[in-house]
């Protein structure tokens, strides 16, 4: 199956700095209605508006291997990266994991990220993959970020023919 | 079909099932890469016999029409088509016609009757005083209830300031009544639960426990779901005073349910949806009600929807019903004893041996149910993942998530061995060493497990540590 590729399981067995870690700014708890997985997150920005940078991103995941290793190279990938950069990141791989296998991914902005391609195929797996993302937007956002310019839908594209279109469909 | 003559309680032998499997097209197509499609998910939905789509394009074809409205012949002959399809699926249950309101599925047949009990409202003449609720009074339910069985219930408690109670469920799968005296009694109005749980498998003693609430003055409203399409049901003596079904699990069109009152009470209950096709006479400030079942059947109805549940249960009684229970059961049975050879996997609900319903419901340790559920659908299997609607269910087993196999009369022992198989790549997959497995752990139920995020059997809780 080339959806659970070796990082895949790796990350999900041993998932890069997990555990919840003070200081944070912001703390959220978000789940996975379909399945109830959850994750709690927390992060802690350091410098100010186009400055802030990610000092740290901490979490616990309960849930799936896919939901669980993306999360584990979400934090592997945005920690100590300014927040600019970090919603490039975010949105490279909501574009990816949103184009029903159209889009390889860019491992040059998404890192490990890019062993998640596969997961764009199914569908009802995109949400599990997002789930650690669409949480760190959202405290990121509650730590004074504005993250009005990023995309948060979630919904796999509907696939028409030729398009690779980055505007999810919403729920 | 199986010839008449086979025993009632003998499962379906490989022509038999061969042969009905020929009703069901969808049945010999493939997915994923060229695999047979194993469909093991038929108590989330069923598949439809060429039976149920003819029925629904000739009503199409040639009686369309708005039903209970016109004069025209086409109206008449509709009208005839959707009463007719009423009673059809009024004898498989052994009700008068009458007693059966069609809804869209089961959820809303559930709302219907929450909603009577909050629409009567205590100043309205006539009234019942079985239908009217206050502070005083209790609303019970169980802790497996599907989320159809239990939201409309919160929210009538809302509304009514009603507190709602439930009954916990034991380690096994059943009921826990120990405390039913305390939690039924005279202030309870309502007492619903389901006749056969979804993911438990457990079939709920409705006589019994029906019983004791009619003893305490309460209506008893049965969630039908999982029974109706898989052993037979006779409201005659099932001992509820409703059932709600949906027809898309019973072989049946998607888009049309099935509420099944007791004349007496449909008479005097209010309506849930009002507007056209409900009513006896409207004048700018007021209207009346057409007596049940059309008071509960606002709108131009889902006519084509009731025809073909009409038909599938015509599929059905000419299968035999009796067939249908005998060979799920051995059906199930075979997957239970497959399920038991692997230490590394655990089955919620009752032990092997105890008679259950269709879905058999397991975690593998240390595997999520997607990821579970991922590997069988790449062998074609398809089954479902995740709390299947019974979330409160999953956190008193203590599980996020479990994986659920469904059967259905079309499943063959051959789709059983697949799943086992398919199921088998799973610990390889996901590196889970089976000399670890430990079959004698237990699925624990418990109040640590309803207290929410604790570390959690056959699921990825990952922490650093
Ligand atoms: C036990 C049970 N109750 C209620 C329902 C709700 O049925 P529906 O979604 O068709 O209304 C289901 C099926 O999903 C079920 O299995």
């Amino acid at each position: 199956m080339d959806l659970y590729q070796e990082l895949i399981l790796e990350h999900s067995k041993r998932p890069l700095r997990s555990g919840l870690r003070e200081p944070f700014d912001a703390e959220v708890h978000h789940i996975n209605p379909t399945c109830g997985d959850e994750v709690t997150l927390r992060v802690e920005l350091s410098g100010e508006g186009a400055d802030a940078v990610v000092r740290d991103v901490s979490y616990r995941a309960q849930g799936c291997s896919i939901s669980v290793a993306s999360t584990s190279v979400l934090a592997e990938e945005v920690t100590g990266r300014p927040v600019t950069e970090a919603l490039a990141t975010f949105e490279s791989m909501r574009a990816m994991l949103t184009s029903r296998g159209t889009e390889p991914g860019d491992a040059e902005v998404i890192g490990d990220g890019v062993a998640f391609a596969g997961v764009s195929k199914y569908p009802a797996r995109v949400k599990c993959a997002l789930l650690g993302w669409t949480a760190f937007t959202d405290a990121l956002a509650r730590a004074g970020v504005d993250i009005s310019a990023i995309s948060t839908a979630t919904n796999p594209t509907v696939a028409t023919s030729g398009s690779t279109a980055t505007q999810g469909v919403s729920s | 079909m199986p010839s008449s003559s086979a025993r009632v309680n003998a499962s379906f032998s490989d022509r038999e099932v061969a042969a009905l499997r020929g009703d069901f097209p969808i049945l010999t197509r493939t997915v994923r890469d060229d695999r047979r499609l194993v469909y093991l998910d038929s108590g989330a939905t069923s598949h439809k016999p060429t039976a149920v789509l003819d029925a629904e394009r000739t009503f199409y074809e040639q009686h369309n029409a708005a039903v209970h409205r016109g004069a025209h012949q086409l109206a008449e002959e509709a009208t005839d088509d959707f009463e007719n399809a009423r009673a059809t699926i009024a004898a498989f249950i052994g009700a008068p016609a009458g007693e059966v309101v069609f809804t869209k599925n089961a959820t809303e047949a559930l709302n219907l009757v929450a909603y009577a009990f909050s629409n009567a409202s205590p100043n309205e003449q006539p009234k019942d005083a079985r239908f009217v609720l206050g502070p005083g009074d209790e609303i019970l339910v169980t802790e497996m209830e599907h989320h159809a069985n239990l939201v409309p219930w919160q929210e009538l408690s809302r509304r009514t300031g009603a507190p709602l109670r439930w009954l916990p469920v034991l380690a096994e799968g059943a009921l826990d009544l120990s405390d039913l005296d305390t939690l039924l009694t005279d202030r309870t109005k309502v007492f619903a639960f389901t006749h056969v749980s979804n993911v438990l498998g457990t079939i709920n003693p409705v006589a019994a426990l029906a019983e004791r609430a009619h003893a305490v003055g309460a209506l008893v409203v049965v969630d039908a779901c999982q029974s109706v399409p898989h052993l037979a049901v006779d409201v005659a003596t099932l001992g509820a005073d409703f059932i709600a079904f949906s027809g898309h699990k019973l072989y049946g069109p998607m888009g049309i349910g099935v509420l099944w009152g007791r004349a007496e009470l449909l008479e005097v209950m209010p309506a849930f949806l009002t507007g056209g096709s409900m009513i006896e006479m409207v004048t700018m400030e007021r209207s009346t009600y057409a007596p049940a079942p059309q008071k509960f059947e606002a709108g131009v109805p889902n006519a084509a929807q009731a025809v073909g549940l009409a038909a599938a249960v015509t599929w059905v009684e000419a299968v035999g019903i009796d067939r249908i229970a005998a060979h799920e059961s051995a059906l199930v049975d075979a997957l239970m004893n497959g399920l038991a050879a692997r230490p590394w996997v655990h089955v919620v609900g009752p032990p092997p041996g105890t008679p259950r319903g269709g879905a058999v419901a397991f975690v593998v340790d240390g595997v999520h149910a997607h990821d579970v559920g991922q590997v069988l659908d790449d062998a074609g299997v398809a089954v479902r993942v995740g709390h299947h609607c019974a979330w409160p269910l999953h956190r008193a087993l203590g599980v996020t998530a479990t994986t659920r196999a469904s059967v259905a009369a079309y499943n063959t022992f051959g789709e059983v061995e697949a799943l086992l198989r398919a199921l088998d790549r799973v610990p390889g997959i996901f590196g889970i060493d089976l000399d670890e497995a430990d079959p004698d752990a237990g699925l624990g139920v418990g109040p640590d497990a309803r207290a929410g995020s604790v570390a959690l059997r056959g699921e990825a809780t990952r922490e650093a540590s």
